[in-house]
């Protein structure tokens, strides 16, 4: 990583952390405060980071997708809505409902990837346009179900909000989790702790692997790939469908992991940031999942203000203001945009749909 | 059926029958007949457009042909992808090369033949059989560069060592020598003459008649998609495949009087530019362009004179030096100044830079004048001028199209360029900048653009032209300045060197 | 005139010619419409609906009385206004999905001007300079919130797309801060976020007594109007269009392509404000948060729909107030939740964008120019 990258990324971390030592320290001692902060920035970075590695799936082969927060959107519905009927209608234990609800956001995920790829690689809709159809669709689906399902008198839970199975439980890591203090980090969820795995396994399947070679090879140069025998489409629609999976355990990180309830419109741009990450990340696992880590110390930053709400001194008055606060992680996004943090290159061929 | 052997007893590797293959609007085959014998080369000559590129991209599977039929050693076969191609032992070297800037030399050969070792791909051991096969056919490449990195005459051998990997003992090549030096240009015939000898068969496809008698055992010559013959060279010579190829006796030089240069118009002085990557590639570099002279920059593609055009015609930043045009210094100015200073353009990529392929050929036609009388009154446009200018223009400059109102993207290659010149001339010139005028283009459009180049220089202009085409600097340049890595290596007078001399130039190598 | 093989054509058979044009240009756009209620038959009845009866409390709803014909064109004014803001930025080569924070900007502007600003002067301000101050004002707001990622695009490559939305959010926690804080209406019964009601001065009188139809809905159709002659028969819409179908070439023939962006996101936003200021103005007479929740993705869809062309910006847009205004009737007698036009909406974007889809279906085989919209992530 380029030195101006680091610098950035450093600089925002100890901002984020040196604010929360400030204010909560007359209350908890420094290293508490900072083992904490860091247990929830990587807990928040979880939906950023996979949202992150599904544009890097398709972006790799060459498919922008700017639908992440759809795909997620509706996945956070369907997974809940999974769970809760697993649990209610066909009363299955908590756990395993939680489970079966992860796999139908993956679910939803892979079709929603799938209904891309068909719309940028078979009927070469322009992928921007393909993307906005996507955020439309999950918001028009995940509203209509949400009420007809849950508020609608003769639907199936009559008309109330039947009572969800919780959220997933923590996992505590074998022996890092029982360090003293910093054993905080290391006890955390099902989601959070499979998104790093995968961030570790897609930088290996993209720059070790035949999948991987053959996947940059399409999203750089696929008549190049296409004169070599690689089929352009089959690797496209794989990718983008694998895209698509990433994004679904997104929002299964939503309604499943965070919170037990889902909201229209909870997923509140974080799909759209992901993407930021990405940009940010120079297309690399890696690099994607330290810029999600910058974004989660803005929202942990938020979470843990909102907890010393009344340490914080009156000048400051303003942090006090979820929405100020809150502008950050936009802001911040904005400002990677610019590409003063360092330039970043996208695949060649990224966005162009392959005409033979 | 039997392994087949011709008259002259060499075994047909393959063999092409009745190949027929449309494009919406064109026949680009037109029932092909072709064979290639086991050792030879294989010259399938033809204008752009006669169609060579798409047959050999039917028999590579990239296309699919409507009818015919291939045979390898005898036996019908079906290639419907270029995976079908490679398992017959077919390789091809594109026109534009098919190589993947950000990956490695070995990433780009193994890759869709990815060898595996411990569930990681096996780079080393990949490179090693790259360095194998680079000395057995002494093709000399570096496994681990980047493609980026390395010149194009290297990538080329990259490109061929990408077929010899997966065992091809046919090879195609799309035009290899137009981005070669001539000195170049002999190191790939020396290549494939080795090739041959180890048993490859290469068809070679090209549009420059000149090298064909140097390498060909025997020459096909297309013209329309169709097969107009095959010849060997002991039994033709120059002007018998021009002819051939374009249907007419062809005039090989341009008419031209001598020219009677005036007053300084365009003065470069140090100029220095640097490209997208921040690299500088021009540096340095200064000349003079008088009124009612045709400069001509020589040089191998790639090296700086993009860029140099780009900065001349305000497109691209200046780093250091200084441009004028009329005495006036315009480096550093956005196009508009430079254009209403008496610039015109014919720029190097005519669909990029040139036209808007979406608009009618009447809105192409006032592009950089639209916003001046008569085509504007104050900030609302005036349709019936536009339209007059159209009508005029396009009858004026032979611009075949049905009407000025379709869209530029339906006009050929030809046309489009012709929309292009009749735009650029239509106004006052004191300085033309052509790049690469007629590239791609066949033989008529390139005739008729060379006249107006040279009517324009005797009504005083300042041209300059920039050409990958040697032939089209030698015919058209009063002056010439050959162009090497970012420095002008020479200026010389037209016809006082041959083309070997300019060559070597364009190696980098003084001469005087 | 002396060009003989230019055709001289009669009045009428030019009239002819542009409907028949028109014809074609309508034909995919009107399929994807009746394919997507199609589908959204489908779902209604999957989710156990009866679509027949769904669809015509729809059109009750929407054109059934004078009232319901009154509620579609208020509906329909600001998607005019933010189909306007997207189509002419998609022909700017650009994507404006920050019409929805432009709008609210635009609304909040021109509501603290309608309600604050004399008090802060301390002055009485006439009535119709008070208007025009407070239209200025939202349009200047929407105009910036535009012009900023234009700006940002321009300079330094970052790509509206994202910059818009990032926009979006900022804008309306922006709005959220205000609405809440200093901006409520004081007065003690209320508990919405919600500005206090703008002067009577800086209001737009109704046009009919009793309905809600207003002056806007007109207004739209003249800015409508002016949008196209400003994109097909000026200068600047002939650099917009330039730079918008190919930037180099734009470049290459000497406008200002960086300039251009600047301006076609600043008149873009200043649309979707306007529709902003349309609602404080001659509508509500406040601004209230949560009001202007999906207009710029909505605008989307209208823009697509009505293929980028202002007239049939018009035409989409009054398609979708009018599935917006039934959609409440059809509630009301079917049960089915509104929320259902969003699919329908959804899906009929879905058909525009992927004609290909619809001409397969219907075996159309006209050969259009494919719509280039916009490019990847770029420098």
């Amino acid at each position: 990583m380029e030195l101006r990258r680091f610098a950035f990324i450093a600089l925002i971390i100890v901002v984020m952390f040196g604010t929360i030592v400030a204010i909560g320290s007359s209350r908890t001692s420094p290293g508490i405060l900072i083992v904490s902060m860091l247990a929830t920035t990587i807990a928040v970075a979880t939906p950023l980071t996979l949202g992150a590695l599904s544009g890097l799936y398709c972006e790799r082969a060459g498919v922008v997708n700017i639908g992440i927060e759809g795909m997620m959107l509706a996945s956070a519905f369907f997974g809940w809505f999974a769970a809760i009927y697993m649990n209610t209608i066909l009363k299955m234990p908590p756990l395993l409902s939680l489970w079966l609800g992860v796999l139908a956001a993956i679910v939803t995920g892979g079709l929603m990837g799938l209904l891309h790829a068909v719309l940028s690689v078979t009927f070469k809709v322009d992928q921007i346009i393909g993307g906005t159809v996507i955020n439309l669709l999950a918001v028009g689906i995940s509203g209509f179900f949400n009420r007809q399902l849950f508020f609608e008198k003769g639907s199936i839970f009559g008309g109330q909000v039947p009572h969800a199975p919780g959220t997933l439980p923590a996992f505590h890591v074998p022996i890092l989790a029982d360090i003293p203090v910093v054993g905080r980090i290391f006890e955390q969820q099902p989601i959070a702790i499979s998104a790093i795995l995968l961030v570790f396994f897609t930088h290996y399947v993209l720059f070790y692997t035949r999948w991987g070679l053959r996947t940059r090879a399409v999203g750089e140069h696929p008549r190049a790939a296409d004169t070599v025998g690689i089929n352009v489409a089959r690797m496209r629609y794989a990718n983008v469908i694998i895209g698509g999976l990433m994004a679904g355990l997104a929002g299964a990180y939503f309604t499943l992991e965070s919170v037990p309830s889902f909201e229209p419109g909870m997923t509140n741009g974080r799909g759209f940031i992901s993407l930021a990450a990405m940009i940010f990340g120079n297309w690399s696992p890696f690099g994607a999942w330290s810029a999600a880590l910058v974004f989660g110390a803005a929202q942990a930053l938020q979470i843990n203000l909102q907890f010393f709400r009344e340490l914080i001194p009156p000048q400051w008055a303003f942090l006090q203001q979820a929405s100020i606060v809150g502008l950050v992680p936009y802001l911040l996004t904005m400002l990677i945009l610019t590409g003063i943090i360092g330039r970043t290159t996208p695949p060649a061929a990224d966005g162009v749909p392959y005409e033979k | 059926m039997m392994t087949q052997t011709d008259k002259s007893g060499n075994q047909v590797v393959l063999e092409a029958k009745g190949i027929t293959k449309r494009f919406p609007g064109v026949l680009a085959n037109d029932r092909v007949d072709f064979d290639l014998r086991q050792g030879e080369i294989h010259v399938l000559l033809g204008e752009n457009g006669a169609g060579k590129s798409t047959l050999m991209n039917v028999l590579y599977g990239l296309y699919h042909s409507d009818e015919g039929q291939f045979f390898r050693n005898g036996q019908p076969i079906s290639i419907d992808n270029p995976k079908d191609a490679i398992a017959q032992g077919i390789g091809m070297v594109h026109q534009h090369f098919m190589l993947i800037p950000v990956f490695t030399v070995t990433e780009n050969i193994m890759l869709g033949e990815e060898e595996m070792k411990n569930a990681v791909l096996d780079r080393k051991g990949v490179a090693k059989k790259v360095r194998d096969l680079s000395h057995q056919y002494g093709l000399d490449i570096d496994p681990d560069a980047l493609v980026i990195d390395i010149p194009v005459g290297v990538q080329q051998r990259v490109e061929i060592v990408k077929t010899l990997y997966r065992h091809a003992d046919i090879l195609i090549l799309d035009e290899p020598t137009a981005v070669l030096t001539p000195q170049e240009v002999d190191d790939l015939f020396r290549i494939m003459r080795g090739l041959t000898t180890k048993g490859v068969s290469i068809v070679f496809i090209t549009h420059k008649l000149k090298e064909v008698l140097a390498i060909a055992d025997r020459i096909t010559v297309m013209r329309a998609g169709q097969v107009v013959g095959t010849v060997t060279p002991a039994e033709t010579d120059e002007h018998q495949l021009a002819a051939m190829m374009v249907g007419r006796e062809v005039i090989l030089t341009v008419d031209k009087p001598p020219a009677e240069p005036g007053e300084d118009i365009l003065q470069i002085e140090d100029l220095h530019v640097a490209d997208q990557r921040g690299l500088e590639v021009v540096k340095g570099v200064s000349f003079t362009v008088k009124a009612g002279e045709i400069l001509g920059i020589a040089g191998v593609q790639g090296n700086g004179q993009t860029e140099l055009v780009e900065a001349i015609t305000g497109l691209r930043p200046v780093k250091l030096g200084r441009v004028l045009l009329n005495g006036q210094e315009v480096s550093g100015k956005p196009p508009r100044p430079i254009i209403e200073a008496g610039m015109s353009h014919i720029p190097e990529d005519r669909q990029r830079h040139g036209l808007v392929m979406s608009y009618p050929v009447a809105d192409n036609l006032i592009l950089c004048t639209y916003y001046i009388a008569p085509f504007a009154k104050g900030l609302v446009m005036n349709e019936p001028a536009v339209e007059e200018n159209a009508y005029r223009l396009v009858k004026q400059f032979d611009v075949r199209t049905p009407s000025p109102f379709v869209t530029a993207s339906k006009l050929s290659g030809g046309n489009q360029q012709k929309v292009i010149v009749a735009r650029e001339l239509s106004r006052p010139v004191k300085l033309l900048v052509a790049n690469q005028p007629t590239r791609g283009l066949d033989v008529g459009s390139i005739e008729y653009i060379h006249s107006q180049i040279v009517a324009i220089r005797d009504q005083g202009a300042a041209v300059l032209l920039v050409s990958a085409e040697l032939d089209e600097i030698m015919a058209l340049s009063d002056r010439i300045a050959v162009m090497y890595r970012g420095e002008i290596v020479e200026i010389v007078q037209a016809g006082s060197v041959t083309k070997a001399e300019l060559g070597l130039m364009m190696a980098g190598s003084h001469i005087h | 005139m002396e060009s003989n093989e230019q055709p001289k054509k009669g009045t009428i058979s030019i009239i002819v010619d542009i409907f028949k044009r028109s014809a074609g240009a309508m034909l995919v756009p009107v399929l994807a419409v009746f394919t997507a209620m199609l589908v959204g038959a489908l779902v209604i009845w999957g989710a156990g609906g009866n679509p027949i009866a769904a669809y015509i409390g729809l059109f009750e709803g929407a054109f059934g009385t004078a009232r319901a014909l009154s509620e579609t064109t208020v509906w329909a004014t600001p998607y005019i206004f933010a189909g306007l803001a997207v189509a002419l930025a998609f022909k700017g080569g650009l994507f404006n999905i920050g019409a929805e924070g432009q709008l609210a900007l635009g609304a909040v502007a021109a509501a603290w001007i309608g309600y604050a600003l004399p008090d802060v002067l301390g002055v009485q301000i006439p009535g119709f300079i008070h208007l025009f101050l407070v239209v200025v004002g939202g349009l200047l707001a929407g105009a910036l919130w535009g012009a900023i990622p234009g700006w940002l695009k321009a300079k330094t490559g970052g790509h509206e797309v994202i910059n818009t939305i990032m926009m979006n959010y900022i804008a309306l926690n922006m709005v959220s801060f205000l609405l809440n804080g200093v901006m409520k209406d004081p007065n003690p019964l209320n508990v919405i976020a919600r500005t206090p009601l703008i002067a009577s001065g800086a209001r737009i009188p109704a046009i009919i007594e009793g309905y809600r139809f207003h002056w806007g809905f007109i207004l739209a159709l003249v800015v409508a109007f002016f949008i196209w002659w400003l994109l097909w028969k000026t200068t600047l819409g002939f650099e917009i269009r330039t730079a918008g179908a190919n930037p180099d070439a734009a470049k290459y023939a000497g406008i200002n392509v960086a300039r251009t962006i600047v301006l076609t996101m600043a008149i873009s936003g200043t649309l979707a404000g306007m529709a902003g200021v349309i609602e404080v103005t001659a509508l509500n007479y406040r601004h209230e948060l949560g009001f202007s929740q999906g207009y710029g993705f909505d605008a989307i869809a209208i823009a697509l729909l009505g293929k980028t062309h202002p007239l049939g910006v018009v035409l989409a847009a009054i398609l979708f107030g009018a599935m917006r205004n039934g959609a409440t009737r059809m509630q009301f007698m079917t049960q089915i939740p509104v929320d259902v036009i969003q699919v329908i909406q959804a899906l009929i974007l879905l058909f525009v964008a992927a004609d290909a889809i619809i001409r397969y279906i219907y075996r159309i085989r006209t050969s259009e120019e494919r719509m280039v919209l916009t490019r990847g992530w770029g420098g």
